[in-house]
């Protein structure tokens, strides 16, 4: 009885490596990182082409709409001028936009540095960071233009507003980016620290800070660029002032594209100022440390 | 000299501190920001907060509308930016110093994403408005933009970091150049990929608020509306619902992000 069955499974083996040859080797095994991927790829391009059906185009037609865009492009970029401010004019209000982009940056930078310390996990209590954390998170999911249109109910509209509202979002920003870093410090170096009877204040200055200072000024001069972008459309949806007014100006009040063009090199002359210096800084912070 | 390497290292921060607290009053000139003003404001803001924004039932009557605006929004958002990941992946292979057919495609390809990322969102929807109007369109090609131009950028540097090796390897066996784009290039950063093409569609929902409030189009308007009519309760009642679909956006992403990388 047992023999018979030891044989009948002799004939089979063969038929299985057959089949097993027959299927084309899978390489790639179907791991749960595979499957998610694979899900947000799909639901990405469902969502996307279910898009295009629900868009409310208002009868625009797009190829008309898109050849009068590059058409406008051209008049732009070929044919700016300067009608309702001077260049001086433009100067001065890049300048204010660029300082409101500083002014947010730094009080963002200072508040968020203090903040940073109580949400970093190795820093503070657990219940202390993950207090701070939520708070800020929430703080961060309020798009910046609706802070800035919050406190100019209480301010009135222009830059005390836009400064506030705009810190406001720098803050929770900043909190999140420098209390990742402080949380990649290498536990070592506090106990160490601790163990030799070092105070609170003395770890955060001597040691925390020290060693993530290249990774917090990185952070905070990607803040500034953005600070900057912001500033732009505060100025447009806020009335903040700065270039971004001349902006709106320019586009919903004077239907002039050819100013528009201007301020576009305005704009795209001090943004990609701003990236240089900030490759260069970055660069320079990758060699000293 | 270790005297001389600390006082190097004081005097050298006493003069960056110099430069910014000069930098920072120039800068309060300029905008004529006070900060007692600002100060003074926050308490202020919080209190009229807590008396006139929060939603009532009458502002409640209106969510239906609100969450179809909102809905259009998200739709907008993630529209514009699974189409610029597509454009962005084809801009970046043709960027990348590793995948890049020759120098002067890959120039262009650069100088085009530099271009496209560096001119603000609120420049490009008002540019838009001229031919787009009032219409969804408009804060799609606005984010699209951007979208493309960040992505890109983002895209050449995956690209370079995941996929140097490979490229090499596959290249030295004798493989053509699409069969090492997508054997090898494209799984290999897949997943980096998708997390920046996560992190732009949550960056996307934020704008496309603001874009909103520009272009008169989606949640944007609505907020805008109820705010200019000083219906406070219905636009606070917009604030909550922006908040809650940005938070879960971010909670999605972050287990995507978490399970992929």
């Amino acid at each position: 009885m047992g023999l018979e069955r030891l044989n009948r499974t002799q004939p089979n083996s063969s038929v299985l490596i057959e089949q097993y040859l027959s299927k084309p080797i899978k390489v790639k095994k179907l791991t749960k990182a595979t499957l998610v991927i694979r899900a947000t790829l799909l639901s990405l391009l469902l969502i996307t082409i279910y898009g295009f059906y629900f868009y409310d185009y208002k009868g625009i037609n797009i190829i008309e709409a898109g050849l009068a865009t590059l058409a406008n492009f051209k008049i732009m970029f070929t044919e700016a001028h300067f009608n309702h401010f001077t260049f001086t004019e433009g100067v001065y209000v890049a300048t204010v936009t660029l300082s409101l982009a500083v002014l947010t940056t730094l009080f963002g930078a200072i508040i968020a540095l203090f903040l940073g310390l109580l949400a970093a996990q190795n820093l503070s209590t657990p219940a202390v960071a993950n207090a701070v954390k939520s708070v800020v998170a929430v703080v961060r999911a309020v798009p910046t233009v609706l802070w800035v249109l919050i406190f100019a109910i209480a301010a009135g509209l222009g830059s005390v507003a836009a400064v506030v509202g705009m810190t406001f979002h720098s803050v929770s920003y900043l909190v999140k980016a420098y209390s990742e870093s402080f949380e990649e410090l290498d536990e070592g170096v506090i106990e160490a620290l601790r163990a030799s009877g070092a105070s609170w204040w003395q770890i955060v200055f001597q040691a925390v800070i020290p060693s993530t200072m290249s990774y917090l000024i990185s952070w905070t001069f990607l803040r500034f660029e953005i600070n900057f972008g912001v500033a732009i459309a505060m100025g447009a949806a806020a009335a903040a002032g700065g270039i971004g007014f001349e902006l709106f100006m320019a586009s919903a009040f004077y239907y002039d594209i050819r100013e528009l063009g201007t301020i576009t090199y305005f704009v795209l002359f001090i943004a990609i100022m701003l990236e240089v210096i900030a490759t260069k800084i970055k660069s320079k912070l990758r060699t000293t440390h | 000299m270790q005297d001389k390497f600390f006082l190097k290292k004081r005097l050298k921060s006493s003069i960056i501190l110099f430069v910014v607290l000069l930098v920072t009053y120039g800068a309060i000139i300029m905008t004529e920001f006070s900060l007692i003003k600002g100060l003074a404001s926050i308490p202020k803001a919080f209190e009229w907060g807590v008396t006139n924004f929060f939603p009532t039932t009458k502002s409640l009557e209106r969510l239906p509308n609100i969450l179809n605006k909102l809905f259009e929004t998200i739709l907008v958002s993630i529209g514009a930016t699974t189409v610029a990941a597509i454009f962005a992946l084809a801009f970046a292979i043709m960027g990348s110093a590793t995948t890049r057919v020759n120098s002067f495609l890959s120039g262009m390809a650069r100088g085009f994403a530099t271009l496209f990322r560096n001119i603000d969102i609120a420049v490009w929807s008002m540019i838009l408005l001229f031919t787009f109007g009032q219409s969804a369109l408009t804060g799609f090609f606005a984010l699209f933009f951007v979208s493309f131009g960040f992505l890109t950028r983002a895209f050449i540097e995956v690209i370079d970091e995941a996929s140097g090796s490979s490229v090499e390897a596959l290249q030295a066996t004798g493989a053509p150049y699409l069969t090492t784009i997508f054997q090898s290039v494209i799984p290999a950063s897949l997943p980096m990929m998708l997390s920046w093409v996560l992190f732009v569609a949550e960056t996307n929902i934020r704008s496309a608020t603001l874009i909103g409030i520009l272009t008169g189009t989606g949640i944007g308007f609505a907020f805008d509306l109820y705010y200019k009519s000083m219906n406070y309760n219905a636009a606070s009642l917009v604030v909550i619902v922006i908040v809650l679909t940005i938070l879960l956006i971010e909670y999605i992403s972050n287990y995507v992000r978490r399970v992929i990388l």
